[in-house]
């Protein structure tokens, strides 16, 4: 065991990526001063981080409950991201642009 | 399998669809035809939620209770005075297609499985449906600026929120070992169960279900949502949604959760307490009166939330009866802000209500009832709301939440005085429109209620105490 063990990739390893998959997400949101194409990828980061850590629950329970969360999951998300780029290009038609500063015609 | 526990969704779900195929086939605009089925629809699906059988069917995935009912018939009702309300507005705006009811219509099936939801998938699914079809009408004049931009920042920090609500569920899925609620308020029965990982989870639900509400501060997309959005789309969502957003958090919370309400009470406090301030403060600069209405929502969730906050039987009941008086106050209020057009265009100024107690002067008092009674002026609807929650929140201890809550319904009393003041004291600058007949038929039906709730508030209060004994019980 020992030597083998050491090197198995654990429970605990799937958390930490898929936690720096989360808050990469969340910083790509908020940091990106750039393109909304960027914030989308940002929410598919999100999304992957939940996956990956309902996978690897889900291994590490022996129960099925997370993959099939999983698998609802991957299709909204697919929607989801239909949804998004449909709403991007109509704000294109409308400004003729997609950079997030200026996105800013409702304040007050 | 029972599948009569969710008849009312599949009704609902096969009527969408079936309303989809009658709306595309004709040559003709179908707008008009498919929003009354659509009402309809709605009828239907609310006679048929007041008879559901109770208990828990489709592998413990959708349960059918008291509470789940209650939600349901406000939702309905909200959905339908929301399509009700955009009728003739969406025509005169050219927005007259027909997807823009059956799109309402898939919102409020994802609410009604919201609020059945008995397990985190389920709850998921649910939100989205409500989250997908919300981006898309938000977005719905499409070739209008402000609608696209208010469309593009709900879509991403709605796709935030579902985020963040997920990670949440994931963690305590890791945690408890089961997504379903019953097996995770088992597993949690014990308050030693509550590892730093399932808190941190709890956290991350909280975090996602407050956008929803859009509790402070999670708020941010609120106004501009509200004011971007066409004026009908505003109404709808600030009645149906936030009702089912805020009965999910009570499920969630009081359900699954409610063994660790030490836990995330102080959590709720705290939202509570700075949405009530936001919403009192933040709308008195406002000059456009959807986005007043929006910080007006804020402030009013924070209201709702006092009741949750004290995590009693009382508090639970006086958040669902707020939920229920906010719900058709607001749907009066609205109609008023769609039934705003002069000279054949939507304007959105407070100062547009000027004087309009000489030109319309029916509208002008239901809007002051309205006014007054968001304020929590007695004896009308507004005010039972607020004692409910508050007298619960004195119950449970939360002095500082109740007194906070007390002093920012005085202050938002200010701007709610204010537009009664500027529809009967200033100058009136034009007549609108008249108003089309369903706009008035919501305004009457809601200012009726509002005004008169004081003198059968039984089954109301009832109907509510039923309802938390079953989420409870």
């Amino acid at each position: 065991m020992g030597g083998t063990t050491d090197m198995a990739v654990s429970l605990a390893h799937y958390l930490t990526v898929s936690a720096i998959l989360l808050v990469l997400g969340i910083f790509g949101i908020f940091l990106n001063r750039k393109n909304v194409i960027v914030i989308l990828m940002s929410v598919e980061l999100i999304l992957l981080a939940v996956n990956l850590n309902l996978v690897a629950f889900s291994a590490s329970l022996g129960d099925l409950t997370g993959q099939v969360f999983t698998m609802f999951i991957l299709t909204v998300a697919a929607a989801e991201a239909a949804i998004g780029l449909a709403i991007v290009v109509i704000y294109f038609r409308n400004r003729g642009t997609i950079e997030v500063e200026d996105i800013s015609t409702l304040k007050g | 399998m029972n599948w009569t526990l969710a008849l009312p969704e599949i009704v609902l779900a096969v009527s969408g669809l079936a309303i989809l195929g009658i709306g595309v086939l004709p040559k003709r605009n179908t707008h008009f035809p498919c929003a009354i089925a659509v009402i309809g629809a709605f009828v239907l699906a609310a006679a048929l939620a007041l008879g559901t059988p109770e208990g828990t069917g489709f592998g413990g995935q959708v349960v059918s209770d008291a509470f789940s009912r209650f939600a349901k018939v406000l939702i309905l009702v909200g959905a339908a005075a929301g399509v009700a309300l955009a009728i003739d507005f969406n025509a005169r705006e050219g927005l007259d297609r027909f997807e823009y009811p059956v799109l309402l219509l898939f919102a409020t099936l994802g609410m009604m499985v919201m609020v059945s939801a008995n397990d985190l998938m389920s709850l998921y699914m649910g939100l989205e449906l409500l989250s997908l079809s919300l981006y898309v009408v938000a977005a719905f004049n499409r070739d209008n600026e402000r609608s696209a931009e208010a469309g593009l920042k709900y879509f991403v920090l709605g796709a935030l929120a579902s985020g963040l609500l997920l990670y949440g569920a994931s963690l305590v899925y890791g945690f408890t070992g089961t997504t379903n609620f019953d097996r995770i308020a088992e597993a949690l029965s014990d308050p030693s169960k509550a590892t730093p990982g399932l808190v941190i989870g709890l956290v991350f639900v909280i975090a996602g279900l407050a956008f929803k509400v859009s509790a402070v501060p999670f708020h941010m997309w609120t106004p501009d949502v509200y004011e971007g959005a066409p004026t009908p789309v505003t109404a709808f969502f600030a009645a149906a949604p936030k009702v089912a957003a805020i009965c999910l958090f009570a499920r969630v919370l009081g359900g699954p959760f409610g063994g660790l309400a030490g836990q995330w009470q102080q959590v709720i406090v705290l939202v509570s307490l700075l949405s009530m301030l936001l919403g009192a403060f933040a709308a008195i600069g406002q000059s456009n009166i959807k986005r007043l209405m929006a910080y007006s929502s804020i402030g009013h969730v924070g209201f709702a939330l006092v009741g949750l906050a004290s995590a009693s039987e009382a508090g639970m009941r006086g958040l669902l009866v707020y939920m229920a008086i906010y719900l058709l106050m607001n749907l009066g209020a609205f109609a008023v802000l769609v039934a705003m057009r002069r000279q054949g265009r939507a304007v959105e100024q407070v100062t547009d209500l000027a004087g309009l107690a000489r030109t319309d002067l029916g509208m002008a008092v239901w809007m002051a009832i309205f006014m007054f009674s968001m304020a929590g002026i007695p004896p009308l609807a507004g005010f039972f709301g607020k004692m409910f929650v508050f007298k619960a929140a004195v119950d449970a201890g939360l002095w500082t939440l109740a007194i906070v809550g007390v002093l920012a319904s005085v202050v938002s009393a200010f701007y709610y005085l204010r537009i009664v003041k500027v529809m009967f004291f200033d100058e009136a600058v034009g007549a609108l429109d008249p108003r089309p007949a369903g706009v008035s038929f919501v305004m009457a039906a809601s200012g009726l209620f509002t005004a008169l709730f004081f003198l059968y508030p039984a089954p109301l209060v009832a109907a509510a105490q039923a309802a938390v004994a079953a989420l409870l019980g």
